[in-house]
């Protein structure tokens, strides 16, 4: 059974977010989602500076089965990426919600984080899938 | 082992020439080598060995079945290829004059009706060389249409999420912005979402039907009606026309423009890296912008068309007129099957393809539209051995190897978990069909007993299972 962790918050698309101290969130894909894609091989990471309005395309990971677009959860800036993903994209099949993070950024609009799934529901679709 | 491992220096294959006669060259001695190449150094009977054996390790439609969903790997008929290679079509130079190339000129021009007859479109290029760069005339068309109309707002190409990778591909290419169309639980285009994104800013949409879910669209007409009413242009991927051939066309359904991959329905090789043919087919507004050259028929005289013929073109795609072999193979296969041998192309390859459904369905595998019928091809979902035995689809492709099958298309589409893309064709027998669902059945009763044959397979091919991973990160094109 995948692991989804109380503390974080998720898309039906298989993103998952955590909201920081200072209000920016981290992003990444979910353990369920790197399962589904098998190993991983490649990731390209969103430009650190663009703005995505939530559901864009905003990253690319990439199995030897298929490549998937990553969709921004929210509307925001990109502050930073995880720049060891470029050598070691297997850290997200490894560590999905720790070393596997893909993004962070500062969101032009809270209120939209009440639009996320909380682990329950998230659990609950990825059971029934 | 690579055939410069066998090269022993200092080891001569001259070529054979009758004693006493000179090579005949006007080239300059000047600019002759004195330095021998730098080929490998082995005799002809090594050299035909080595080749010879390679291509024993291969699998192919020669030799094994084939059902490798989404590609059409069907028979490819010798007799196509016998007068293909007539010594007129082969000595032909593609800078000839008309005059002194009617007959290759006649063949081109049938082609293009034929094309047109069994599409419903009005007028047909023959010049894309590849079904890629077919997809990427046809856009660039919506795209020459659009601006000749001063109608620049339009930047968007609606994609459903069961496409082949190449539209959005495409679409980008001709800087596009892509959007992605849901697809419902049927396996159809979901309409509402589609209305929901269609306005003044749709170039276009790009659909196949049947679709690659292995189902057909059965609200084309509306979908037409609602992207017609935006201003926009249909497009049709042509990967999926064996399954209509003759029976329904592209063009009532509405669409304004397709591309048709010859290797597939027409039957010409598949190339493994050699030549494609990507003809393309447009509705009465497209016209104008059909790639050159196109062959045209004036006073009994076949000629080719140009840039000052159709001034509005999209362009060459290529210095001449698409794969001469390719389409030579396509117009022979074309007139050898005749209007009703289309259709019987059709009806046999969705027969062969529910056939094989139904068996493996009854056989207890899933699949992943049950209550649809097939088209040519369909889908199983290997989701609940994946979940239970911990075998996936891939352990099963590789498993089917070891029986003498190609594995069918995995992973692909997307939307459906653990999936196998299966394709039988026309071409085969119903005794290999039964072969396959057979081994489908060994297969599920040894990942049930027994697991580890499975995902440990291949067991009887020349390389056991490669590290596909390994190959992808750490990509090394080089040998030495």
């Amino acid at each position: 059974m995948s692991n989804v962790p109380s503390e974080l918050r998720f898309t039906k698309s298989h993103e998952w977010i955590r909201l920081e101290d200072d209000g920016s969130v981290t992003i990444g894909i979910t353990d369920h989602a790197q399962d589904l894609l098998g190993d991983l091989v490649f990731v390209e990471t969103p430009e650190v500076g663009a703005t995505y309005a939530t559901g864009d395309d905003c990253a690319v990971v990439e199995s030897v089965k298929a490549a998937s677009d990553v969709y921004s959860p929210l509307s925001g800036e990109v502050t930073q990426t995880n720049e060891e993903l470029a050598d070691a994209p297997e850290v997200i099949n490894t560590d999905p919600y720790g070393k596997g993070w893909i993004f962070k950024m500062t969101l032009a609009d809270e209120g939209e984080l009440d639009g996320l799934l909380d682990a329950t529901a998230y659990g609950e679709q990825i059971a029934a899938e | 082992m690579l055939i410069i491992e066998k090269s022993l220096s200092g080891r001569v294959n001259t070529a054979q020439i009758p004693r006493g006669v000179e090579a005949v060259t006007d080239i300059p001695e000047s600019m002759l080598r004195t330095s021998p190449m730098k080929l490998p150094e082995v005799s002809e009977m090594q050299t035909v060995r080595h080749y010879t054996q390679l291509s024993q390790k291969n699998f192919s439609i020669d030799t094994q079945f084939y059902p490798l969903g989404s590609c059409t790997m069907k028979y490819n008929p010798r007799g196509c290829n016998t007068l293909a290679m007539l010594p007129g079509f082969l000595q032909r130079h593609p800078l000839s004059p008309d005059n002194l190339s009617q007959g290759y000129l006649a063949s081109m021009f049938d082609l293009q009706e034929m094309l047109k007859a069994v599409t419903g479109m009005q007028e047909v290029s023959l010049a894309p060389m590849a079904g890629a760069q077919g997809e990427f005339a046809g856009v660039a068309m919506i795209r020459a249409y659009h601006d000749a109309k001063g109608d620049s707002e339009r930047t968007e190409i609606l994609v459903p999420d069961a496409a082949h990778g190449t539209n959005p591909a495409t679409a980008t290419m001709c800087n596009f912005n892509v959007r992605e169309i849901p697809t419902n639980d049927e396996g159809d285009v979901d309409v509402e979402a589609l209305k929901a994104v269609v306005g003044p800013q749709t170039a276009g949409i790009m659909l196949t039907n049947p679709s690659t879910l292995g189902v057909f669209e059965r609200r084309i007409k509306e979908i037409a009606d609602i992207v017609h009413q935006a201003g926009g242009l249909l497009y049709y991927d042509g990967a999926n026309l064996n399954a209509i051939l003759g029976k329904v066309k592209p063009g009532d359904m509405g669409f304004d423009v397709i591309h048709m991959n010859l290797h597939k329905t027409f039957s010409t090789p598949h190339g493994g890296g050699g030549p494609g043919a990507g003809p393309v087919g447009v509705s009465e507004r497209l016209i104008p912008y059909l790639p050159v050259p196109m062959v045209a028929k004036k006073d009994d005289q076949y000629c080719l068309l140009a840039e000052r013929d159709c001034p509005e073109t999209i362009g060459r795609l290529s210095a001449f007129m698409g794969n001469a072999g390719v389409l030579l193979r396509a117009y022979i296969y074309a007139a050898m099957l005749g209007r009703d041998g289309m259709q019987r192309v059709a009806d046999y390859a969705t027969l062969n393809a529910n056939y094989m459904m139904v068996k493996l369905q009854k056989a207890g595998f899933e699949l992943a539209f049950e209550n649809r019928r097939a088209t040519h091809e369909f889908i199983v979902t290997l989701k609940k051995q994946a979940k239970e035995l911990h075998v996936s689809a891939m352990d099963f492709a590789k498993r089917l190897l070891d029986y003498g099958y190609h594995a069918p298309t995995t992973y692909f589409p997307l939307l459906v978990p653990e999936c196998f893309l299966i394709e039988p064709t026309e071409t085969e027998t119903k005794q290999e069909l039964d072969g396959f669902i057979e081994a489908m059945i060994k297969i599920n009763e040894e990942a049930e007993r027994h697991s580890e044959m499975v995902t440990s397979a291949p067991h009887t091919l020349p390389v056991r299972r490669l590290d596909d991973v390994k190959a992808a990160r750490e990509l090394d094109l080089n040998w030495n």
